[in-house]
């Protein structure tokens, strides 16, 4: 099948309003009658949600966690980006929509871009709408910050719980609606399967967590919000339960799934302290506006710091080498996350990381201390202030601005980071690939959407900071209503679909089988096991950087596992009971195969772009390498055995932006 | 309004305002019964005022009545309500960790200031209540002079309800220690916390110990 | 380090629970709570034995998913901390520490340590809302200012994460300190006046039909809340609920 992106004729800045006054409608009575099922209810399947119950559709949503207010988009800290131009520093739709191609180094589509950063500034209208307290200056007018790859203010913030205000927002609008019945709410549910009638999406078999029952629900369509597969690395900062199933679902049964390599490591989270570690922590990349990150310049000093000898506070300017600074002058602090990352790996394997495992740098705040501490004491009418009381004034400022941060990084950590530098490595984050969409949010499935993280649309090879929660929230509020009545206004007559088909019959089977098979397998090794020397060979070979040979092994390594898995894995417990093993089997099973096609996948993506960084392709300074023949997107069409999935690509074509080599410096 | 009294945070308004109006009462309780320790004229005087006034007899001592059993009454149904609301309970509670052994025994310093109240009343409101509505002798004098100084003395001779006074009123002193910025809160005088609590502790201090200093005064100053 | 672990194990809700000893060994003092819980599990995996069901999913002290009563406190000894950002240093070698689910008549058990706290769900449904249409016609963001002060408080109230640990730690149940950061948030913002007094009557009355005890001032829940929800909140509750009832 080819791939039709379906994106509308016209210019660029036309395109999104010429398509909604002319795609069908269904007419509010008629909408009364049209199920849709929403798998996942974080920033955008809890923002679909309420907006298509608001507009009349019976919804039916499903969530993992207890709660929609669990869904890990809460966990997102610095801020989402908005073409306001509040700041009058230049900002436009257009600067936004050009600074997130180039940011995912030119490996987007620019339709569906430009439609994200012309809806954004409704967002943060919709948002202080619906009593999301964001950060406010003085005159009660909303506060912006800066974040990495762009060159101006465009980042609203809530504290450092811009996520969690935003995620609380939509689960307060779907909550008006679960009062109203508009939206049947499924906690503590697992979709399992896509139900595929003629062709469509009409209904899924989800698990009820709790008791186990295997349940059918049925649609006129459904809408896949069900994250990112950061998890395929064991650790990531993603939630311990966000996986890949529901997307890896419909990819099985039609959706094809794009670019999975494209992988974000982020770069200020806290290193890892050992073997045990479940999980990593991110601290918000808002950060780097005050902090400077930097390593000693010389291996002595390495060596002293890593046994306690030194002090990293003892060390003076000139024996610190602000990598960042050096090497990008024109961002400094402030480059994408992709370099960041790099960046902070190449002094590590050089051997300047500065904690015991040799993977750490430090995140330094001590020269904003004196900045911000200057500035207050020169408000505050302080005259010939102390260096003490500058930094007590500085430490004032920045505990207001990353109070909750430090707070969390001394909890986790034991140290102070008011008086000894943050060490921070970089951590999988957030995955810019994933189920492949056209233009209307839609999978190779008819009727089959994906949204926010789970789809691939908008970041291209490399997200920027802020931009997720912007995403999901747009896809949610304002572009999937559209296009999903597009596609529902054919289906006004077709009534109540029924659960009592074959298809739904052969679904459920084939669910019971699996589950069946995880409950009376009785192996040896338990799930985390085989999950967490997943997590090792993705790290190790598709990690941070990535090159032929170590793709090739992994390929092996992890279809081996799989098959080891399907073999000897232990899952204790029954299948009718509240049984979490059981429950991440299932998950685990599918990030194994998604792991397969991973590598695959970065395997032919024979050059460096954004996150998926290629040793064999990159410039004498280091940089990535970019090849005009890969501007495309790759979507896998299942087969069978990952390595069988078939390539179709969808070209990449830049009418509005020069495509041009991604510089920093 | 009807409904509000009817919800959980009515009900704590409510236990709130009685608590109020008790307070008020203690002050002035304490006040008049200070003045025995300085003139038993005086105290002779306002008691005799306060024992004969159709107002207070009428009208405040109904409603003092009313306000004790409504705040024993609706502090019993709540206490019964909040037990429910937990139906297993923990094996290992480490209340001391997050508030005070005060705020988490009301009922018990609740309980003890209700038996104290039964004392006092057997003490000196039922004789009063037989002196005026039974034998109908509301002129407040005994061989000519006025009673109430004296039969406040003779109740403080025996040692042992000395002694069960002054628990009492420690006990009185925890209630009021948690309950006079509790009801504080609960009608929502959020801003002026920590200025209430210091006045809270004050008068948690000073109300009891005021009543202590009286009843030890009249046991070693009686003139019998 | 070598600990004693007694955990309340209980099949489902209908069943009876008990407390059962467990022993782990070689527990490094940087593990978080929840990770030191992870290696007791796998052990009792793969010893044929059923491992301990607890509520986690972030693992960084914001979903407010993990709930767990570590020596007779919620979240355990540290302040300021979920069960998953508490650490084992708080603990010393050769300790026996006691882990309980959430106890309260509105949380019933669904399996050993976790609970289900649908009623919170259920208080938000009756008003935890402003009705906004999501049509993206809104008017825009800065039409009106808020004062940074009300803008700051009521950002504070809405750090809230739901984890229940007020309910907890309450002697009574009580759900107050929950409710009242959510009728405060919305109270302190202009967006959430029109809705006031229905919100905060409507979120009283379903909070009362859940079950949960009645507020008796203690302080305790703002002490054990990991977020540092401040009493306050219960205050400005009451007041609204007083304004809403005249």
């Amino acid at each position: 099948m080819a791939l039709d992106s379906k994106v509308p004729k016209g210019p660029i800045k036309d395109k999104w309003t010429e398509y909604k006054n002319h795609i069908n409608l269904v007419n509010p009575a008629n909408k009364r009658h049209i199920d849709v099922i929403v798998v996942g209810t974080g920033l955008a399947g809890g923002s679909a949600s309420a907006t298509l119950a608001e507009l009349g559709y019976n919804v039916k949503a499903f969530a993992y966690q207890d709660s929609p207010r669990r869904a890990h988009s809460i966990a997102a800290q610095g801020g989402i980006n908005a073409a306001k131009n509040y700041q009058g520093d230049g900002d436009s739709t257009y600067r936004l929509f050009y600074d997130t191609v180039k940011g995912g180094d030119y490996r987007s589509r620019e339709a569906n871009v430009y439609r994200l950063a012309e809806v954004s500034a409704n967002i943060i209208d919709q948002c202080v709408a619906q009593g999301v307290p964001f950060a406010r200056d003085y005159g009660g007018l909303l506060d912006n910050r800066s974040f990495g790859g762009v060159l101006v203010s465009r980042t609203f913030y809530a504290k450092g719980q811009t996520g969690q205000q935003l995620l609380l927002g939509a689960y307060s609008a779907m909550n008006r609606q679960i009062a109203r019945g508009k939206i049947e709410m499924f906690n503590r549910h697992e979709m399992l399967d896509v139900v595929i009638v003629d062709g469509k999406a009409r209904g899924i078999i989800a698990r009820n967590l709790v008791t186990g029952e295997i349940e059918r629900h049925s649609a006129h369509a459904v809408v896949i919000a069900s994250g990112g597969y950061g998890n395929v690395y064991f650790l990531s900062t993603n939630a311990m339960g966000s996986n890949v199933t529901a997307g890896w679902k419909v990819h099985k049964k039609g959706a094809y799934f794009a670019n999975p390599c494209y992988t974000q490591i982020h770069p200020t989270c806290i290193p890892r302290s050992g073997d045990y570690q479940s999980k990593l922590t991110l601290m918000s990349e808002s950060l780097r506006n005050d902090g400077r990150i930097w390593v000693p310049k010389n291996l002595e000093d390495v060596k002293l710091i890593r046994e306690g000898k030194k002090k990293p506070t003892e060390l003076s300017e000139d024996e610190r080498d602000y990598y960042l600074e050096r090497r990008y002058p024109a961002f400094g602090n402030l480059v994408p996350r992709d370099v960041a990352s790099r960046a902070a790996k190449e002094r590590c394997d050089a051997g300047y990381g500065v904690n015991a495992t040799g993977e750490a740098v430090y995140l330094d705040f001590a020269s904003s201390f004196v900045r911000y501490g200057t500035e207050q004491a020169k408000v505050q009418g302080i005259k010939n202030p102390t260096d003490a009381k500058i930094k007590e004034l500085g430490q004032e400022i920045v505990k207001a601005k990353y109070g909750n941060l430090f707070q969390m990084y001394e909890k986790i950590v034991d140290e102070n980071p008011y008086e000894t530098p943050m060490m921070i490595y970089p951590a999988v984050h957030y995955t810019m690939g994933g189920v492949w969409v056209d233009y209307n949010l839609m999978t190779t499935i008819p009727g089959c959407y994906a949204i926010g993280e789970a789809n691939f649309s908008d970041h291209g090879a490399n997200r920027l900071g802020a931009s997720a929660l912007m995403q999901g929230l747009a896809d949610g509020y304002f572009v999937l209503p559209y296009t999903i009545g597009d596609y529902l206004a054919d289906d006004i007559r077709t009534g109540k679909i029924s659960t009592e088909t074959p298809e739904f019959e052969a679904a459920e089977k084939e669910v019971r089988e699996r589950i069946e098979f995880f409950v009376n397998n009785k192996g040896m090794h338990s799930v985390d096991y085989y999950h967490k020397k997943l997590g090792k060979i993705m790290w190790d070979k598709c990690g941070m950087s990535r090159n032929a040979e170590g793709l090739k092994t992994a390929i092996q390594e992890i279809s081996d596992l799989r098959k080891d898995f399907w073999q000897n894995v232990n899952v204790p417990g029954t299948d009718t009971e509240f049984n979490e093993q059981l429950a991440k089997a299932g998950r685990v099973a599918d990030f194994l195969e998604l792991g397969e096609l991973f590598a695959k996948d970065a395997l032919e993506r024979e050059e460096s772009a954004g996150g998926h960084f290629r040793e064999e392709h990159q410039t004498e300074e280091g940089e990535a390498k970019r090849l005009k023949e890969f501007q495309f997107v790759s979507a896998w069409e299942y087969k069978g055995e990952p390595k069988d999935a078939v390539l179709h690509k969808e070209p990449l074509e830049y009418e509005n932006i020069e495509v041009k080599e991604r510089s920093y410096k | 309004m009807s409904g509000f009294f009817k919800s959980s945070i009515g009900r704590k308004v409510s236990m709130a305002l009685s608590a109020f109006f008790l307070m008020v009462f203690l002050l002035q309780h304490l006040s008049i019964n200070m003045m025995s320790v300085f003139s038993a004229e005086l105290f002779n005087e306002v008691s005799h005022f306060m024992g004969s006034n159709p107002v207070v007899q009428f009208a405040l001592q109904p409603v003092l009545i009313f306000g004790v059993v409504f705040h024993f009454v609706m502090g019993l149904i709540l206490e019964i309500k909040n037990n429910k609301a937990r139906k297993v309970s923990y094996a290992q509670n480490n209340g001391a960790a997050n508030s005070s052994w005060m705020s988490r025994n009301m009922i018990w310093s609740g309980l003890a200031i209700l038996a104290f109240i039964t004392l006092h009343f057997i003490d000196f409101w039922f004789p009063e209540i037989n002196t005026k509505f039974i034998q109908g002798d509301w002129s407040g004098l005994h061989n000519g002079e006025f009673r109430y100084y004296h039969e406040l003395q003779e109740k403080f001779v025996n040692p042992i309800r000395v002694a069960g006074y002054c628990i009492a009123f420690v006990f009185l002193g925890l209630h009021l220690a948690h309950g006079f910025t509790s009801a504080f809160q609960s009608v929502g005088a959020a801003s002026l916390r920590k200025k209430l609590g210091v006045i809270g502790k004050a008068y948690a201090i000073i109300v009891p110990l005021g009543f202590i200093i009286i009843a030890l005064y009249h046991h070693l100053n009686h003139n019998h | 380090m070598n600990l004693t672990l007694k955990i309340w194990r209980q099949k489902d809700a209908s069943t009876k629970g008990k407390m059962v000893d467990y022993k782990v060994t070689e527990i490094s003092e940087h593990m978080s709570f929840l990770e030191m819980m992870d290696v007791l599990n796998e052990q009792l995996v793969n010893s044929g034995e059923e491992p301990v069901a607890f509520d986690h999913d972030c693992r960084e002290g914001i979903c407010g998913m993990c709930s767990m009563y570590i020596n007779g406190e919620a979240h355990g000894p540290d302040r300021g901390v979920t069960t998953c950002q508490l650490h084992m240093r708080m603990f010393k070698d050769g300790d026996t520490i006691t882990i309980e689910p959430w106890r309260a008549a509105a949380f019933p058990v669904i399996k050993d340590l976790a609970v289900d706290r649908s009623a919170f769900d259920r208080i938000q449904h009756a008003g935890g809302y402003i009705s906004v249409n999501t049509s993206g016609n809104t008017q825009d963001a800065n039409a009106i200012p808020i004062k940074k002060e009300a803008a700051d408080t009521a950002m504070d109230a809405a750090t809230c994460i739901g984890c229940g640990a007020c309910v907890a730690t309450c002697k009574n149940s009580s759900a107050m300190l929950f409710v009242g950061a959510k009728v405060s948030q919305y109270a302190l913002l202009p967006q959430g006046q029109v809705e006031a007094a229905d919100r905060v009557k409507n979120m009283v009355a379903q909070m009362d039909l859940e079950g949960f005890g009645n507020c008796t001032n203690t302080g305790a829940c703002e002490v054990e809340c990991p977020k540092g929800i401040s009493l306050e909140n219960i205050a400005r509750m009451n007041r609204e609920l007083m304004k809403a009832s005249v």
